[in-house]
């Protein structure tokens, strides 16, 4: 059996074993040194590896990821953090003009294999600016990897995969999966990017889901269950490259789909997949897609936050408008 | 520049206001104090999801209040409550943000004191905004920004010195340079001479002050807003100073300071000087000193008690402040959410 570890500290294995393989992987950002970050996941690389592998920087997103981007052309590969979901925004227009761009207008002779490590969105009671779900922004922006792990071992090998990785990766960190601890084999193969996995076969509906929302989809699922329905969930853990095969295989043997997402869903990743499995899927639907997600508001203050959050009941009640009454 | 030495003695560097000046001052600062002690109590009881403390910096805290007048307009961030509440905001109200009730709850327009800013030096530009509209409205408002150590490293920490020196807006930069940005010391900031040294590239006046001296910020940043209010442009002030507790509660401060550097940081406590100048000078005796504190026991137990009540929040306004018009997407929203509360309530 294979030890049990959080996924904060799935990441920080996945962060050593990397540094280990290859000199050219540096870590940096705010607090990740001597603190091992605020929510310890880069715990001790700066007194196992040194000050030059892993080190602080001055606070400054933008100067962060900027400098990431000449590191990465200069043969390095910075896996760098933002301290929370929303303290990546002064960062965007490096991210989204320079990081995501550099490979396409340099016809691919400067490609940028860097990470950027983001713990991200909600559930945790964070006061504002701390709860952000941002996937919508990077997954828009052309140029960008994203990946959103839902369980520690995918964390530890979908960084792996991330850092050895040609292009640049946002990697999302489900913050409150951080610190449950699940069994992670360090040796498994590592997952492809791009691909999603089926976390639970179902005949009757689909539940699609990624980071933070694969374990309310799961509890959603068992839950039916108990009430007779036999609901699959696929996990995404890519955002892009986005699987439509395995997405649209499941679709299609159960006819009707539920797309469960955190962020607001207006113009939102949960959008996107609702309109792919719609194009792709349009004749085995029994029902249109439906999208459980967060409302369009701001992230709401801690004592407010469950009524934002996608749960088990508002899944359910969206399987439940999926048009049973039509059914043969 | 230092008025008072770490002992309570003048430094004679320049006169001292009046004793009945200082002795409000100190009363300001004794109540900042325990306001800070009452609110991380209040972390530890559960009452507050977290606390970044001022303890150590109440000097700064009270004196960037003490220096505006009515009109003018604060710019704090979340470490600021005690300055917020020295500008005559209700604790009570400044602290629901921490308690999680909503993202800011005050009213920023009653006291001029903008919401408590998270992302960093953010609202330095908000400040130089406010600034120069009150220039092209002809009125005479001055703008007190504040910011950590750490923040001045952001983007947005240049632009806004850049910006409010090129406009002459009638701003004051105030940096309470505690040594930390969370885990990460000064050295990695900034290797420039001091942070108040920046201010020659913006082509304004910078001026580092004793943080912990509460005369001397008081007469420099007074100085700086008689400046703004003369039309005579922007200042940057940095306050030598030190956070005494954690970043937060949810911060281990061990990880990266000694016990010696702390210690050696209580050995300048701003309300000691003053508290023993005060004393020499025979204007606070042991009465006054029980009725400082007893007025600062009051002010706590009005927090306390504001606090143990738990203020209901109303879903409703999780759609109510989006828009002017809330759309027609939130305003089905927000009819689906009742929908399924009232499903919950019966
Ligand atoms: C843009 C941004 N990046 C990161 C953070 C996370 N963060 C909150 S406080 C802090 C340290 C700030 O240090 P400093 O400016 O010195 O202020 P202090 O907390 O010491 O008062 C950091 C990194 C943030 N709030 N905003
Ligand atoms: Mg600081």
């Amino acid at each position: 059996m294979a030890p049990k570890m959080s996924m904060a500290a799935a990441i920080n294995a996945a962060l050593r074993d990397a540094m280990a393989a290859d000199d050219a992987v540096v870590v940096f950002g705010e607090d990740v040194g001597p603190l091992g970050g605020v929510f310890r996941v880069t715990d001790g690389l700066t007194r196992d590896f040194g000050e030059g592998r892993c080190f602080d920087t001055p606070l400054a997103e933008a100067g962060i990821v900027g400098m990431a981007v000449g590191m990465a052309m200069n043969g390095m590969r910075p896996v760098v953090e933002m301290q929370f979901d929303a303290f990546a925004f002064p960062a965007f227009e490096q991210i989204t003009s320079h990081v995501a761009k550099t490979a396409n207008r340099t016809r691919g002779r400067v490609r940028l294999p860097l990470v950027i490590r983001i713990p991200y969105a909600g559930g945790i009671g964070g006061v504002e600016h701390h709860c952000d779900s941002s996937e919508a922004y990077y997954a828009h922006t052309p140029g960008l990897t994203v990946l959103a792990p839902a369980t520690n071992a995918d964390a530890y090998g979908l960084l792996r995969a991330a850092i050895e990785y040609p292009d640049p990766v946002v990697f999302l960190e489900p913050k409150k999966l951080y610190f449950a601890k699940e069994e992670v084999d360090v040796a498994a193969e590592v997952p492809p990017i791009g691909r999603a996995v089926v976390r639970r076969a179902g005949r009757d509906a689909t539940l699609i889901a990624y980071g933070p929302s694969v374990p309310p989809a799961l509890a959603a699922a068992e839950q039916a269950a108990v009430e007779g329905r036999d609901v699959g969930v696929v996990d995404l853990r890519s955002i892009v490259p986005f699987d439509d095969e395995t997405v649209c295989a499941e679709v299609r043997s159960t006819g009707r789909a539920v797309v469960v997402a955190e962020a607001p869903g207006f113009a939102s990743v949960a959008s996107e997949i609702a309109a792919r499995v719609t194009e792709r899927c349009f004749h085995h639907l029994e029902a249109p897609v439906h999208r459980v997600t967060g409302f369009d508001v701001p992230y709401p203050a801690p004592k407010l936050e469950r009524h934002f959050l996608p749960g088990v009941d508002r899944i359910l009640d969206a399987v439940d408008e999926l048009q049973w009454q039509d059914a043969a | 520049m230092r008025l008072l030495g770490h002992d309570g003695e003048p430094t004679g560097s320049a006169p001292l206001p009046a004793p009945d000046v200082l002795l409000d001052g100190y009363r300001r600062l004794v109540a900042a104090r325990r306001l800070n002690e009452q609110a991380q109590a209040l972390v530890r009881q559960g009452r507050l999801a977290v606390y970044p403390s001022s303890r150590g910096q109440e000097a700064c805290q009270v004196a960037c209040a003490a220096v505006l007048e009515e009109r003018d307009w604060l710019f704090p961030t979340y470490r600021d409550t005690a300055a917020i509440v020295a500008r005559g905001v209700d604790p009570v109200e400044v602290l629901t943000m921490l308690r999680g009730d909503w993202h800011c709850g005050y009213d920023p327009r009653e006291r001029r004191t903008a919401p408590q800013a998270t992302p960093l030096a953010t609202q330095l530009l908000h400040a130089v905004g406010v600034g120069h509209a009150a220039r092209l409205r002809g009125e005479d408002t001055v703008v007190m920004a504040l910011c950590g150590d750490g923040a001045t490293s952001e983007g947005d920490f240049h632009e806004a010195c850049n910006f409010a020196a090129v406009f002459a807006a009638p701003v004051v930069f105030f940096v309470q340079n505690n040594k930390y940005a969370i885990s990460v010391p000064l050295a990695r900031q900034s290797v420039a001479p001091s942070l108040a040294a920046k201010a020659d590239g913006y082509g304004m006046p910078g001026v580092l002050v004793d943080g912990n001296d509460l005369p001397a910020v008081t007469r420099v940043l007074a100085e700086a807003v008689a400046r703004a209010r003369s039309g005579d442009g922007p200042t940057l002030v940095e306050a030598d100073t030190y956070r005494m507790d954690a970043h937060t509660n949810a911060d281990d401060a061990t990880r990266y300071r000694t016990e010696d550097e702390v210690t050696g940081w209580g050995e300048r406590d701003p309300l000691t000087r003053v508290r023993t100048y005060l004393t020499g000078a025979g204007v606070l005796d042991e009465t006054g000193e029980r009725e400082i504190t007893a007025a600062s026991e009051d002010m706590a137990a009005q927090v306390r008690r504001g606090l143990a009540v738990e203020a209901p929040v109303d879903p409703d306004e999780l759609f109510a402040h989006v828009y002017a018009t809330p759309t027609p997407q939130l305003t089905s929203q927000r009819a689906s959410l009742r929908a399924e509360l009232e499903d919950e309530d019966s």
